[in-house]
């Protein structure tokens, strides 16, 4: 027998099997770790406490002219919103991350959109719904409370119910 | 049978079987977006119907991994990765 079968003694055919088959391995090794990422979804989902959101001041009403806006942080220090007095004397706030990839939303250029410059999508000022681009989700809205001038935050809507209207008439 | 005919009908046997892992791990993945999807936006009633139906989809990946090492063993090629 020559030298180099000894030295190569696999043949073709059964190194692509073992090959095929550690492949296999690591495919169902995936799978499995998929299948513990549906668990951790389950586990947030039913073995976390509902969040109790604080009341806090954002701003008063004479802060703000008409198409205004005003940055704010709510429910933690960690989570910026933004807060629009918008052309239908309406005050409405959101959540400053776009659902998208999470960069800072700003208000488009028109005045009646709230834009994303990332991946240029635009949802709408009036109730935060996706109006255009790649956001799967609204934008999510902080629930409003007017007490004579001074504008209050209590609580957050991630926009599921998109009948409730979560502004303020200026 | 020789050797090299049962080496490749257990090559077909395995491309088959991964080929399923694939499909099914395409399908697993797709639920797993689904799913976190579902959960960002504040649904929670995803979550047990995902986590269920990704276990069964782990379940058959698992079978058929089975089925692999069966193949294994049936055609003799675990000597391979062993030393001899």
């Amino acid at each position: 027998m020559k030298l180099w079968r000894d030295e190569f003694s696999i043949e073709t055919a059964h190194e692509r099997y073992v090959a095929r088959r550690q492949f296999g391995k690591f495919l169902v090794l995936t799978s499995f770790g998929m299948f513990v990422g549906n668990l951790w979804i389950l586990a947030r989902s039913y073995f976390r406490k509902d969040e109790v959101f604080p009341r806090t001041l954002v701003a008063r009403t004479t802060d703000i002219p008409k198409g205004g806006v005003k940055l704010f942080q709510y429910p933690g220090a960690q989570d910026p919103c933004i807060l629009f007095h918008t052309q239908s004397d309406r005050y409405v706030a959101y959540s400053q991350k776009c659902t998208h990839l999470s960069c800072a939303v700003i208000p488009a250029a028109d005045g009646k959109r709230i834009e994303c410059p990332c991946h240029h999508g635009f949802f709408s000022i009036e109730d935060g719904r996706v109006l255009q681009g790649p956001p799967p989700r609204p934008l999510p809205r902080i629930l409003l409370e007017q007490q004579g001038d001074e504008l209050w935050a209590f609580g957050v809507d991630l926009g599921n119910n998109q009948a409730t209207d979560s502004g303020v008439r200026g | 049978m020789s050797e090299p005919r049962q080496t490749a009908r257990g090559l077909t046997a395995l491309d088959g079987a991964i080929s399923l892992i694939a499909i099914l791990l395409i399908v697993q993945m797709w639920l797993l977006t689904a799913t976190l999807e579902a959960f960002l936006a504040g649904h929670r009633e995803a979550a047990i119907p995902g986590a269920v139906l990704s276990g069964l989809l782990f379940a058959a990946c698992f079978g058929l991994y089975r089925f692999i090492e069966g193949i294994d063993r049936a055609s003799g090629e675990s000597t391979l990765t062993k030393p001899t």
